[in-house]
């Protein structure tokens, strides 16, 4: 029963969507399912963020290495509920939208949410330097080969790429580095996506089968569940 | 009030940086909000999106809905130890409904649609293509194929098949090194961005 149950909707609901494709009246069965995904990943959400608040106050409770920044995540994450759910700030009433510019809600995600994210992200051009640094030594063919690609896609989107190659004559424009970063795009590195492509799309179509068949179950976990 | 805020942001902002440094309180602080916020904010957003967006004020005479929302609450009952694996139904509808939609989807896009574009006249469907346009035809048929061959596993890797899987990993590489390129190139484009934020909105020394 705690299996069956699941491999049964599994089985059901994956066939149901396959043959929907070719019974015109299911069409719409895709659009359905995926308002029901909408409304499930909310409440997905509340055992996410039940789970971050029970996390943090353990880790209060218990003084744990570190406890201090768990009130801080706390306060911040009750901060933007109360500013989301009850609109604080909003310029409009309550029936205006959340993300309203002037709103608490809205000011959060401007000057808090999306700095801190977008400077993570910036972060990462550091530590890719030092990554580059190891990828860029041609420590064999395949190597070279990745450095050679990865530099002229570089060189070939800056005004210096362009600088540096504009010498070459008209007859032979290909060489110049900005062409040549659009040739490698187009031509080399399309075949290589496809191939990648194609090979995501068998694996994605097999690792369905196994679940709609019931062969792949882990996402059941245990019974202890 | 403005300037107040463009001064939190410019606190978080060399937070995270002061990273750079090392693991320090100031960063662990920026990240304790960033966790905070964010798990907010995403569950506000699906929160208005969805629940009150789709279900409450969208639902019109779609009863159809009602599944969905106790499909949801179903998923609620993993905070019963006892009945928990109740929980297991609305996962295995969203596994199976994913399952179903990206076998066809995938299949179409990912696999059909690729092989469509990729088997094409070299010369061009009236024989016009020029050589520019040859060479890359050739390149992509060749390299498609090549990368083909170098993921298929059932078979090992030598003599004339090994060379083709050989030519596949020169595609690949060619692949990696061009996304390896641009993802530098938007990490930079990030950190540009910051800066200019820090040197320009902030410091007022960018006009």
């Amino acid at each position: 029963m705690k299996r069956q149950i699941p491999l049964f909707i599994t089985f059901f609901v994956g066939t149901l969507l396959i043959l929907s494709v070719f019974i015109p009246p299911m069409e719409t069965l895709g659009e359905d399912f995926t308002l029901f995904f909408d409304i499930i990943a909310v409440f997905a959400f509340f055992l996410g963020g039940g789970n971050l608040v029970r996390v943090h106050v353990t880790k209060l409770m218990k003084r744990k290495p570190d406890w201090g920044f768990s009130i801080v995540t706390l306060v911040g994450f009750a901060f933007i509920l109360a500013a989301g759910l009850f609109k604080i700030g909003n310029p409009g009433d309550i029936a205006s939208s959340v993300t309203a510019e002037g709103s608490w809600f809205q000011e959060s995600f401007n000057y808090i949410l999306n700095p801190l994210q977008s400077t993570m992200y910036a972060l990462l051009a550091f530590f890719v330097a030092s990554a580059s640094y190891r990828a860029f030594r041609a420590k064999n063919r395949e190597a070279t080969i990745l450095l050679v690609a990865a530099f002229i896609i570089l060189l070939g989107r800056t005004p210096f790429g362009m600088a540096l190659t504009a010498w070459i004559p008209e007859s032979f424009s290909i060489f110049q580095i900005p062409n040549l970063a659009i040739w490698i795009m187009n031509s080399p590195n399309l075949a290589g996506q496809r191939a990648i492509m194609i090979g995501i799309g068998l694996g994605v179509v097999s690792m369905s089968l196994r679940l709609i068949l019931g062969i792949e179950r882990t996402y059941l976990g245990d019974d202890r569940a | 009030m403005e300037h107040f805020a463009i001064w939190v942001a410019a606190f978080l902002t060399m937070g995270i940086f002061s990273f750079l440094y090392k693991d320090n309180a100031w960063y662990k602080l920026c990240e304790a909000i960033f966790v905070g916020i964010s798990a907010g904010y995403w569950f506000v957003t699906l929160f208005w999106d969805n629940i009150y967006g789709k279900f409450w004020v969208g639902k019109g005479d779609d009863s159809m809905l009602y599944i969905g929302a106790f499909l949801g609450l179903l998923m609620l009952m993993r905070l019963v130890p006892k009945i928990g694996w109740i929980s297991r139904w609305p996962l295995a509808f969203i596994v199976g409904a994913t399952a179903g939609f990206y076998l066809i989807n995938y299949f179409s896009s990912n696999v059909m649609r690729q092989v469509e574009d990729t088997i094409m006249p070299l010369l061009g469907p009236d024989y016009s293509a020029g050589a520019y346009d040859i060479i890359g035809n050739i390149v992509i048929a060749v390299g498609t194929f090549s990368g083909l061959v170098y993921f298929f596993f059932s078979k090992e890797h030598k003599g004339a098949f090994g060379a083709t899987a050989k030519v596949g990993i020169f595609f690949l590489m060619i692949t990696f090194g061009a996304s390896f390129g641009y993802t530098v190139m938007s990490r930079m484009s990030l950190l540009i961005g910051r800066l200019d934020f820090l040197f320009g909105d902030w410091l007022g020394m960018i006009k």
